[in-house]
């Protein structure tokens, strides 16, 4: 067992992404439940009608990605760094700079992505479908809705770790910092889950 | 588990200063607001739990007494009532309907607010970071929104008494497509039921939070020398609780919002097409009402070992305490506990036997349903087997925790009956089935709850709680429950329905003085439970003085000040050496017990 003061989650040093995996399994779950409500539902009855998915959603799932990427790199630039010290491994941040540059990119590409799923919503209300229409809009509403919620989190999350980085330590901040990527990364896995859900059942 | 990261101090000054502000940031808030209200401390969070169960529960059980004296004198009028319910009990007469709003809302604030809350999120709160020797839990503002979420969510539910319709009817497992079409059902199906899916809603969210951070702060705030088997076992019971309650309330979630989507904004997930209702036909089509019920028992199953895994725990931390002997076998306790949050996974469809379900897939559900008494069955000898051959200190935390035993044993032998789905088609809809799940699941839980209280109350409140009101208060309620859930099995056999608001026809007319015998038994054990509330207050103020160990246990809480500093061991970080269970030996201090942290080498078992 690794030697370990008593400390307050936000200060320890797994703590944030244990309670970022455990997050992660819960949504996993629920999103199960979406899904397995879906099939039920689709087969249930023979009203389901399939659509066409509104095209600015593949242009959506390129900024999800890129952001997921502008992430990686700022957490990696901030893990680099020197690795040297009595008694322990020391880890030197990158230049914090670089790394908030990399999340304002992040959040930027964020904040694009859930516009570009509004713009979605309204392609789609704009073909008359809407959330009572048919079981399978009501899906694709629900489901992109509540995904876009969980990002919201994220989005907060990742202020709060700009906000850490910003005011120093910025080596205190990194456990936050890879909690923080560890959920982003999750939500853009998702939203290419669902994405391939949306593409198979509508 | 990573190493530990050595902090470097190349900020110099600035870093310093940031320690220096994170000490004044942990200090002990001075504010009322902080110290008692929106506190981050898991103890203020742990007695707020418990102080809002309190409160539920003496809902729920009035409700409990309201239902009981309809059923036993359908025609009494009940002073007051009315001034609640003018629609629903007019002259202070309940009507069929209000009766099952009743039950819906005894149901719910039971099962939710108080056997979810109190066992679980209030003992699991205060007690469960002392045991692993942290000052707090890993997320304490994660930890406020759990328990100020959850209350929320007790008044929307509440709030349903007050609406014009009045509380929802539909059960606390709110069928659909009952609880889904809306006003055209009957009355409590409009803004009632509403407002009860979104409390429910709210109350998962409220779950989720408090799990994760059992979850982190089990794995990752144990400190020195804790290791995951030197873990008390109330703590594992907590954790394997919240690993369930993290999988059943992940699905509940999405299913309370399909239904509320389906209530207010016209969606058919639950709700068929071509019904009729008040001569209106519904503006739905293809939805599917069994899919609530697998969802909300695929939930609702793991839910009832929410419930009573916590009471696990409890029991195996005072069994040992008390019979000043070792748990018997507690690796296969965990190892029990474990095989229980994993079957508690596959067995939601012995709920649904008599929804129609293919005879291949109830018999699929029925065999693991038999396969997860075996863990059960286990722990239930362990408990036997540490108590036997021992000199029993009869405490009332002692004799609540035979009591939980006997509960648990009684109702858990009917379980076998119901597990049967030939037999289930029978018995489901009768009131074996009522008396059966409140026995396991019901008082075992609260019996539970009560030895919890009287084992951890000095360490809560610094004070002892008076044992003489204590042993009245368990024999009374003991007595009691027996005389309400017992011929509930007996009335089940004999074919009689629940959830129905009086009996008057031929055939069960003959039973209902039982149900009047069973009437004044609840209305004696509500009233009994008065001692408790007594006890409860009075020790909180004028009870003895509680010394730091008072029961000498091992485990960490008994090594801090009744009640604990702010946090917790003040300042130091105790380091453990030994596991929770060495009773029964020689210590070197001169006594039969080695705490957790204590630094002395094992001795031999006495």
């Amino acid at each position: 067992m690794p030697v370990r003061p008593a400390a307050r989650g936000h200060e320890h040093p797994t703590a944030p992404s244990t309670g970022v995996w455990v997050a992660v399994a819960t949504i996993t779950m629920s999103f199960a439940a979406y899904t397995s409500a879906m099939v039920v539902r689709q087969g249930t009855s023979g009203d389901w009608l399939h659509f066409r998915l509104p095209s600015i959603l593949w242009l959506n799932t390129v900024l999800i990605v890129a952001s997921s990427v502008a992430l990686e790199l700022g957490r990696r630039n901030h893990a680099r760094g020197g690795t040297a010290a009595e008694g322990g491994v020391l880890t030197l941040p990158g230049p914090v700079s670089l790394t908030t540059r990399w999340i304002d990119v992040t959040l930027a590409s964020g904040i694009l992505f859930l516009a570009g799923q509004l713009v979605a919503w309204r392609q789609l209300a704009g073909e008359g479908l809407f959330l009572a229409t048919n079981p399978s809009s009501a899906f694709f509403y629900v489901l992109t809705a509540l995904h876009g919620l969980h990002l919201l989190g994220g989005l907060a999350g990742l202020l709060y770790v700009r906000r850490r980085l910003r005011r120093g330590p910025a080596v205190a901040a990194g456990p936050a910092l890879g909690a923080g990527a560890l959920y982003w990364h999750f939500m853009a896995v998702l939203w290419l889950y669902l994405l391939t859900l949306l593409v198979v059942r509508l | 588990m990573s190493d530990a990261v050595v902090r470097p101090d190349l900020d110099g000054a600035a870093h310093r200063d940031r320690h220096a502000a994170d000490a004044a940031h942990h200090g002990p808030p001075t504010g009322f607001w902080r110290r008692h209200v929106f506190s981050l401390d898991h103890k203020v969070i742990g007695r707020q739990y418990l102080d809002l169960a309190l409160v539920a529960v003496t809902t729920g059980m009035i409700l409990s007494w309201l239902m009981r004296i309809h059923l036993a004198w359908p025609a009494q009028a009940i002073p007051g009532l009315d001034k609640l319910s003018p629609n629903g009990a007019a002259n202070g007469v309940i009507s069929p309907e209000y009766y099952l709003s009743l039950m819906t809302m005894h149901g719910t604030i039971m099962v939710f607010f108080v056997l979810t809350t109190a066992p679980f999120a209030g003992f699991g709160n205060f007690i469960l970071p002392i045991q692993v020797g942290a000052e707090d839990m890993a997320f304490p503002r994660f930890n406020m929104m759990s328990f100020w979420v959850t209350a929320l969510a007790f008044v929307v539910l509440l709030a349903s008494f007050f609406v014009a319709d009045g509380p929802a009817i539909s059960g606390w497992t709110a069928y659909a497509p009952l609880s889904a079409v809306g006003k055209d059902a009957g009355p409590g199906l409009a803004l009632g039921q509403t407002l009860w899916a979104v409390s429910i809603a709210i109350f998962c969210v409220g779950q989720l939070l408090g799990s994760l951070n059992f979850i982190a702060t089990t794995l990752d705030l144990r400190t020195k020398g804790m290791t995951l088997a030197r873990l008390p076992y109330s703590t594992w019971a907590w954790f394997i609780t919240s690993v369930i309650g993290l999988i059943a309330f992940s699905v509940l979630l999405p299913a309370c919002i399909l239904l509320i989507l389906d209530r207010v904004a016209g969606t058919s997930f639950f709700i068929p097409g071509g019904l009729v209702l008040s001569d209106r036909l519904q503006p739905h089509s293809g939805g599917s009402p069994i899919l609530w019920q697998h969802l909300f028992w695929f939930f609702g199953h793991p839910e009832v070992y929410i419930a009573i895994l916590p009471g696990f725990g409890i029991v195996s931390t005072i069994l040992p305490a008390m019979t000043r002997k070792p748990l018997l076998g507690p690796r296969v306790f965990i190892g029990c506990l474990v095989a229980i949050g994993f079957l508690s996974y596959m067995v939601w469809g012995h709920h649904m036997f008599l929804s129609g379900m293919n005879p291949l897939s109830a018999t699929l559900f029925s065999v693991p349903t038999l396969i997860i008494t075996i863990p059960a069955t286990v722990t239930t000898l362990l408990w036997i087997g540490t108590i036997y051959g021992s000199r029993l200190r009869f405490t009332t935390a002692s004799l609540f925790c035979l009591g939980f035993v006997s509960v648990f044993v009684s109702g858990g032998l009917s379980g076998f009956f119901l597990a049967q789905p030939s037999i289930d088609t029978y018995l489901h809809g009768t009131y074996f089935v009522v008396g059966h799940f409140h026995f396991v699941m019901g008082v075992a839980s609260m019996f539970g709850i009560f030895a919890g209280t009287y084992f951890w109350f000095p360490k809560m409140y610094g004070r002892m709680m008076n044992e003489t009101l204590g042993r009245w208060h368990f024999w009374l309620s003991f007595v009691g429950v027996y005389c309400i859930f017992m011929p509930m099995h007996w009335l089940g056999l004999a074919g009689n329905v629940r959830r129905y608001a009086a009996f008057t026809d031929d055939y069960m007319k003959p039973m209902v003085p039982l149900h009047r015998f069973i009437t004044v038994a609840a209305l004696f054990t509500g009233a009994v439970q008065l001692l408790f509330f007594i006890n409860l207050f009075w020790s909180r103020r004028r009870g003895a003085i509680a010394p730091e160990n008072p029961w000498e246990a091992t485990s960490l809480e008994w090594t801090t000040a009744s009640p604990p500093v702010h946090d917790n061991f003040g300042g130091r970080h105790p380091v453990v050496h030994h596991g929770p269970n060495e009773y029964g030996v020689a210590g070197a201090l001169g006594r039969d017990y080695v705490m957790q942290d204590s630094p002395e080498s094992l001795p031999v078992r006495a």
